[in-house]
């Protein structure tokens, strides 16, 4: 808490301070979206046949697919031929590569955004995939992981290597027909992480994806997949920033889960894509699909997110809790600011016996930004015994601010048990006085005040992502008083 | 020390405070008495900078300095320190990371370096226990789920940690039991020194009886109307306030009892 607190204090006049441009040679596609696109990026990436079938099939299906527009967002509508799908850093060779090879100008901006991957310098303890626009440049700690049995490579590389452990879970948890952003997903997906922990092996250390978009008119389309065999145990952690442009960019990412039996998969996410300036110009338009699927007895999938990027997100982790005894979380913090706009939430499936689920969210409102819980909690038919436990919070900073919280429940079976508890506060003016007549500042207090709100959902973050999300939300919300 | 000179303060265009003159010395303590509504606990709060309340004319220093034109924050660094009557609660932040942010904020100020977690730790542990606290307190949020008395305990707990130049008591008495009033009472008296001023806000005397104030002044409709040393309390509260001319509202007189 002592660096903490110090570097919070350094940090509360700095801007978005991911907003730099990495000026390298790409290879980028012209805007447009049709079968030659799909069929050259998945030539570029060297796919087997039945890959591309199968982004041609999702195309296909997406050109009938209608965008959705229930959320409670505005925003202009995406023009999907004014979009490069494509743009990766030139490089001598292709793949694979080693570090040594990797442009040094990707390895200093990494640097800069607090990622070093060279191997005098990797972070302790944490192995990392770091996606540049549509394509991973490295991936650290690769070998020890391997003496594991673990695999952690790029997505690319896993339809090339492991097709068979690809081909038999890829879109299985989130189809290609689920939603019209994950359709267009797995017709144009570019790059994102593999994992698969075999049968009781404990991943030695915390994996992560750090995702960057740089290329200007770009859409990044990630994709990710975690399998964790039987009574495994996994730790992901996923980071995500972007320059600073007046134009909004797109970023619609899949990440499909799978836990067999007894196997535990702990994804936490910080986001913080650049959320546009404080006039709402710019920013990134973040439409993800989020699933896990518990389909193993006792097995167990745990969701925690803060969320304080994006000008728009969409965003609903969820669980399909099949086994019998398993178990679905998710705790969330979403912070919006300025112009920002987000409708995020959960949604957990309960269809077996006994599976339980926890969902805690905190949503933060400032400026004149919209924050939205949206909440599905169902219960199947032969989901005996099964119970949820909900607390949707939200905090208001101002009075220009808009919370809403939108908590849907389906049961079909009568044994099942639902508790519901809602709130919603201000930063009050007494709590201000407080903290100020104790000599500390207005902006201080602010985000001591938000961070205690947060804490029953930033205890579930690794330590290291904890103190990093603590900063976060107070350099997100600078500005936010007097 | 402190020089308040002719100050009228208002709140939502209502005059509270109608001409207050008073001068504290370092080492003195004062206490002002007056019955619910004369203005008592608004005199606090201005002094402490509370912007709900507007100061209309008049002058406040403090060392010399103009206390007025300083935001709340910046009289804190300088040594003002508030025990609230009623206590906010902040959920999740802990009394200990809220002490230490606070003990940090003046340290800065002045130019000293931060104290680290653990020198700090020891610090909270020993002033908890001069007010009787249990030190698993700090651990938990700001005054959450705190009662009455532990709240003010902890007020007065945060005033020894802080040092102030001048502490301003706010009813520090009111809804404590004799035990909770002699814990208190025992830290006020802990925080008399040469080089510090107090001003208690009370209702009654009996608080009286454990910190011996060097004046007594009475406020009634915003102004002082009398002022004497502490026997002035005595007669008080032998005689009422009926007895200087001032009517007592009925809240006041039946609690009071």
């Amino acid at each position: 808490m002592t660096t903490a607190n110090k570097e919070v204090n350094e940090l509360i006049k700095r801007e978005y301070e991911h907003g730099f441009v990495t000026d390298i040679e790409v290879d980028t596609f012209e805007p447009g979206l049709n079968e030659d696109v799909i069929t050259r990026l998945s030539e570029i990436k060297k796919e087997p046949q039945f890959m591309l079938e199968w982004r041609l099939k999702a195309y296909r299906r997406w050109l009938e697919m209608e965008e959705p527009d229930w959320a409670h967002l505005g925003y202009e509508r995406i023009d999907y031929n004014d979009i490069s799908y494509y743009s990766a850093p030139k490089r001598k060779e292709d793949m694979p590569q080693s570090l040594d090879e990797v442009d040094p100008e990707l390895l200093r901006t990494y640097e800069r955004l607090g990622i070093p991957l060279h191997e005098h310098a990797k972070l302790a303890g944490v192995a990392v995939d770091a996606v540049f626009d549509s394509v991973s440049v490295a991936t650290t700690f690769k070998e020890p992981l391997a003496k594991a049995g673990v695999i952690f490579c790029s997505i690319s590389e896993a339809v090339r290597d492991y097709p068979e452990l690809v081909q038999k879970y890829l879109g299985t948890v989130v189809p290609h027909t689920d939603n019209f952003f994950a359709g267009l997903n797995a017709a144009v997906f570019s790059d994102g992480t593999f994992v698969y922990v075999p049968k009781g092996v404990r991943c030695p250390m915390e994996l992560s994806t750090y995702f960057r978009i740089n290329a200007a008119n770009t859409g990044q389309f990630e994709r990710t997949l975690i399998i964790a065999d039987e009574g495994s145990y996994v730790s992901y952690l996923e980071g995500c920033t972007a320059p600073m442009r007046d134009e909004n960019q797109l970023h619609a990412a899949v990440v499909e889960l799978v836990a067999l039996d007894n196997a535990e998969i702990k994804y936490s996410t910080v986001q913080n894509w650049y959320p546009g300036d404080e006039n709402g110009k710019g920013g990134i338009y973040n439409f993800v699909t989020k699933r896990a699927a518990c389909i193993g007895k006792n097995s167990k999938v745990s969701w925690t997110q803060v969320e304080t990027g994006s000008a728009v997100t969409w965003k609903y982790p969820s669980c399909i809790l099949r086994g019998e005894g398993s178990v679905g979380e998710f705790y969330s913090v979403a912070l919006t600011h300025n112009y920002q706009q987000a409708d995020t939430g959960t949604k957990m499936i309960h269809l077996g016996k006994n599976t339980t689920s926890t969902i805690i969210s905190k949503g933060i409102s400032a400026g004149k930004s919209s924050n939205v819980y949206r909440g599905l909690v169902k219960f199947g038919p032969r989901a005996e015994g099964a119970r949820n436990f909900t607390e949707c919070d939200s905090l208001l900073i101002g009075d220009q601010c808009g919370a809403h919280t939108f908590p849907y429940i389906e049961s079909l079976n009568k044994s099942a048990i639902v508790e519901h508890e809602a709130t919603t506060s201000k930063v009050s003016d007494e709590q201000m006085f407080l903290c100020r007549q104790r000599g500390i500042d207005m902006e201080r207090a602010v985000s001591m005040i938000v961070n205690g709100f947060c804490k029953d959902v930033f205890r579930e973050l690794p330590m290291e992502f904890a103190v990093e999300a603590g900063k976060l939300l107070e350099v997100s919300l600078e500005g936010s008083v007097g | 020390m402190l020089s308040i000179k002719n100050l009228h303060a208002s709140v939502e265009d209502k005059e509270i405070l109608k001409g207050i003159n008073l001068d504290i010395k370092a080492g003195e303590v004062h206490a002002i008495m007056g019955p619910n509504g004369s203005g008592k606990s608004t005199l606090a709060q201005v002094l402490a900078g509370n912007d709900a309340f507007e100061v209309t004319s008049g002058s406040v220093t403090m060392n010399d300095e103009d206390l007025l034109e300083k935001a709340t924050e910046e009289r804190a660094r300088d040594g003002v320190f508030l025990a609230f009557q009623y206590p906010v609660e902040i959920p999740g932040v802990s009394n200990l990371q809220f002490m230490r942010t606070s003990v940090n904020a003046l340290r800065h100020h002045r130019g000293e370096s931060e104290m680290n977690a653990a020198e700090f730790m020891k610090l909270a542990r020993e002033v908890s226990k001069q007010v009787d606290l249990d030190p698993a307190f700090l651990k938990r949020g700001v005054n959450e789920g705190f009662s009455g008395g532990e709240k003010k305990r902890n007020e007065i707990m945060q005033a020894l940690m802080l040092q102030p130049k001048l502490a301003i008591l706010d009813e520090t008495d009111s809804g404590l039991d004799i035990d909770a009033l002699k814990v208190v009472s025992d830290g006020v008296n802990a925080l008399r020194a040469e080089d510090r001023a107090i001003l208690m806000v009370t209702h009654y005397q009996r608080l009286l009886d454990h910190i011996v104030p060097d004046f007594v002044h009475v406020l009634a409709e915003g102004k002082i109307v009398k002022s004497g040393g502490p026997e002035l309390a005595l007669e008080l509260e032998e005689r009422g306030y009926a007895w200087l001319g001032i009517k007592e509202d009925e809240t006041a007189a039946s609690s009071a009892n």
